[in-house]
């Protein structure tokens, strides 16, 4: 009986120990969005170990190694997958994937394992690579490390070692034009009054470039809806699928009537579907899933710059410290409006797209906005990176927040907490 | 055997003796269909042919140089909290808290590195790392035992719960220590002074793997040849025996779980401080409960822990190499780990019990 106990116990166990490990198995794995099998089983007996993931012909002899956090299954890493795909299949190069890399030491043994197989550009997607990134850097000075989002470049003094970003505040201020105008709809068919026009925010952590978004998000929903007001929520992770659902379902319990996220799951969206709250996403159009709730989605499209630093290396030139995409280099886009768009979006926001690149309207253009009720005129941002948080550069020049700012550096460094923002949960 | 229409189909009892030769023959068989059925799958999923396939999980192991010295890395940890959970087993104390044993200790680490940077030199912070950290494993270890021993409270539950308490505790210091701020993420902890680093040992990789040797000689030798170790198999096998012949269990208990969970703040401090250089939630990978896996397949045995470890590993590894290889999913991976799990457990009823066919003379007290 005894035995009987033992084996039961370990058959128990056993079942514990199966979840446990799947969830550990993610080591290094490197998967092609559009996975062409068929094509690609002659060559992966000879080259599994080596993974020459893609089947488009070479007319390089670049390749470019690619390290995304997650996989498609994330809105975040879909987009850079598809940019990534799109710019090598365009430039003739090719190209390895590696998905699922956590933020750890597996990031710097996926560097160094694309290095090894003869990767001439690197590039991570996720902010918490960085350090790893710089590790790699460190020990391949022939090869050109690429990182979206991270903050360290310009202050790290690598030569192989580069940050990107994209001014993509000016594409939540335009997604929030559309809120802005679904919001004015509402109040117009008098589903809600001027005073109950509250948006929702899913955001991940109080960090830059997350209060950046939503700050600029309100500020154009505002410049077009003055009674508007925003809650944000914090979820304390960048893909938390179930704290983004109850997130979302909480702002909208809580009288929001229109969300938006910063978080990379489908978890808010869906939500939003669910209750019938009109919804702008993030990094792509969620438009199948939300076929009734969806209104437009800012994203910034990556293949400007994978084209870029192809191009770079390909003539030997420098790729930049601080590469800041814009609505001009195509970096920052809109996707197409869905359904549930308010009449006339369209048309506001190619007009204010206009006015943003003549350069007659600034984002966080300090007249349009207060702090605990004043003005800002000066204001000391913390850009280069450091465990104190040390205020460093001055960052309001010519009376706007020069956000991602020409000789700063391209990472968000906007945290004000902005007078018609209320946070209910500043823990993360 | 032969096998007759007639019910009951088949017998199973239990085997009086295990026959070890017997036992891994059963063994090796479950390891074999397993990796049959792996290939199975992955041809319906690819058309690939099997021996391609069982090439790529040797690769994803041991294709390069630099892939078998992670390999062995990540043996060499795993094995290391394996080690540390098995006293505990062997004297049937459930404990299931690995993961916070191992996160407390890591904990203990990066607080070292982190707060005294700049105010010791670096040989008494990385002494100071040991020292805390085995000690921050050691408690998270002992608390639910002195539960046990004076309450008879169920240790499954309580090492299980200790292990969601460190995991909030590490989330809570991650925001404090969050660089940049706002950013949920602390980031390599002094990657340009590289205070705290554990030194590299010829590379950077085989630290681990002689710390693991050292803790599996160690640990074969405290449980065959010390009294400590005796106590603790005597405890395993009857508490009413131990104590008619005078163990204090209670005390036995309370030892062995500070031990367990010291080696555990061990694992923590070669992941923090000399593989990670960071702290997170997540950092032990579920490593804490695969342990008790490994633990049981070897038996407690601690050289048989190296290669349960191994096998593992290797097959973790490898399965991962299949899904990059033929450009499937990561959730492929899980499923042919799943696979080969299923069958290296599965195996064990066989070993335990035997199953035989009804024959026509039959056996009524089988």
């Amino acid at each position: 009986m005894k035995r009987f106990k033992k084996i039961m116990s370990s058959v128990l166990l056993a079942s514990i120990m199966m979840s446990s490990v799947a969830c550990s198995s993610q080591s290094e794995n490197k998967t092609s969005a559009n996975a062409t099998n068929a094509a690609e089983t002659n060559t992966s007996d000879e080259k599994a170990a080596e993974a020459n993931s893609s089947d488009q012909k070479a007319v390089s002899d670049i390749k470019v190694g690619f390290i995304f956090l997650h996989d498609e299954n994330s809105t975040y890493d879909l987009n850079f997958i598809d940019a990534a795909t799109k710019a090598c299949d365009e430039a003739g190069v090719t190209y390895m994937f590696k998905t699922n890399i956590p933020e750890g030491q597996e990031c710097y043994e996926a560097a160094c394992e694309l290095a090894d197989a003869g990767c001439s550009i690197i590039f991570a997607d996720s902010f918490g690579h960085e350090d790893y990134m710089i590790e790699a850097a460190k020990e391949y000075p022939e090869v050109q490390f690429c990182h979206a989002t991270g903050t360290k470049a310009h202050t790290e003094g690598l030569s192989n070692y580069h940050n990107a970003f994209a001014t993509i505040y000016e594409g939540r201020y335009l997604a929030g034009i559309a809120a802005g105008m679904k919001l004015n709809e509402m109040i117009e068919s008098g589903d809600i009054t001027a005073d109950q026009a509250k948006m929702g925010y899913v955001g991940a952590y109080t960090y830059a470039e997350v209060i950046s978004g939503y700050t600029s998000f309100f500020l154009g929903a505002r410049s077009i809806c003055p009674s508007a007001t925003m809650e944000v929520t914090f979820t304390g992770s960048w893909y938390d699928e179930t704290a983004e659902k109850e997130g979302a379902n909480k702002l909208i319990e809580d009288g929001c009537v229109l969300i938006s996220q910063h978080a990379d799951s489908m978890g808010a969206p869906t939500a939003c579907e669910k209750a019938g709250v009109p919804d702008v996403s993030y990094n792509g159009s969620t438009a199948s899933a939300c076929p009734d709730t969806f209104i437009v989605s800012s994203k910034i499209d990556w293949a400007p710059y994978f084209a870029y630093i192809i191009d770079s290396v390909e003539n030997g030139t420098e790729i930049a410290t601080d590469w800041t995409g814009t609505l001009e280099t195509g970096s920052v886009v809109l996707t197409d409006l869905g359904t549930a768009a308010a009449e006339g979006t369209a048309d506001a926001i190619a007009k204010t797209e206009e006015e943003m690149k003549s350069g007659s309207l600034h984002v966080f253009d300090v007249s349009t906005f207060t702090v605990d009720g004043e003005t800002l005129s000066s204001y000391m941002a913390d850009v280069d990176t450091d465990a104190d948080y040390t205020p460093d550069t001055e960052v309001i020049k010519d009376g706007y927040f020069s956000e991602s700012g020409e000789g700063f550096r391209s990472a968000p460094y906007f945290d004000l907490k902005i007078d018609g923002i209320s946070l209910l949960d500043t823990a993360y | 055997m032969s096998v007759k229409s007639k019910e009951p189909h088949f017998y199973i009892s239990k085997r009086a003796a295990v026959d070890r030769k017997k036992a891994w023959i059963i063994r090796i068989i479950a390891i074999v269909m397993s990796l049959i059925v792996c290939g199975i799958v992955t041809m319906i999923c690819t058309g690939d042919n099997p021996i391609s396939i069982f090439a790529t999980i040797f690769k994803g192991a041991f294709g390069t140089q630099r892939k078998t010295w992670i390999t062995l890395q990540y043996v060499a940890v795993l094995l290391i909290i394996s080690l540390a959970l098995t006293p505990a087993f062997k004297m049937q104390f459930w404990n299931v808290g690995g993961e916070g044993q191992v996160l407390m200790g890591g904990l203990a680490a990066a607080a070292c590195m982190i707060t005294l940077e700049n105010k010791l030199p670096n040989g008494v912070v990385i002494l100071l790392m040991i020292v805390t950290s085995l000690l921050a494993g050691a408690v998270w270890g002992v608390i639910p035992a002195i539960f046990k021993a004076l309450w008879n409270t169920n240790e499954t539950l309580s090492t299980l719960m200790m292990n969601y308490i460190a995991t909030q505790l590490v989330a809570f210091f991650t925001i404090v220590w969050e660089v940049p701020k706002g950013s949920g993420k602390i980031g390599i902890i002094n990657q340009n002074s590289n205070i705290g680093w554990l030194p590299n040992i010829g590379n950077k990789y085989l630290l681990s793997i002689i710390v693991a040797m050292i803790v599996t000689a160690g640990m074969y030798i405290y449980l065959k040849y010390t009294k400590h170790g005796y106590e603790i198999s005597v405890v395993g096998e009857s508490l009413n025996t131990a104590r008619y012949v005078g163990i204090m269990v209670e005390k036995v208990v309370v030892r062995t779980m500070l031990i367990s969970g010291a080696l555990c703040g061990l694992a923590g401090l070669l992941l923090v401080g000399g593989i990670n250089h960071t702290i997170t939630t997540t950092i032990t990978n579920g490593q804490g409960f695969t342990a008790v896996m490994v633990s049981w397949l070897a038996k407690f045995h601690p050289i048989g822990m190296i290669f349960t470890s191994l096998l593992i590993i290797f097959m973790d590894r490898g399965a991962s190499e299949i899904s990059t290889a033929f450009e499937l999913n990561q959730s492929f991976a899980d499923i042919l780990t799943g696979i080969i799990l299923f069958f290296i457990i599965g195996c064990e009823f066989f070993i335990r019990y035997d199953v035989r066919f009804r024959t026509n003379t039959g056996k009524e007290d089988a």
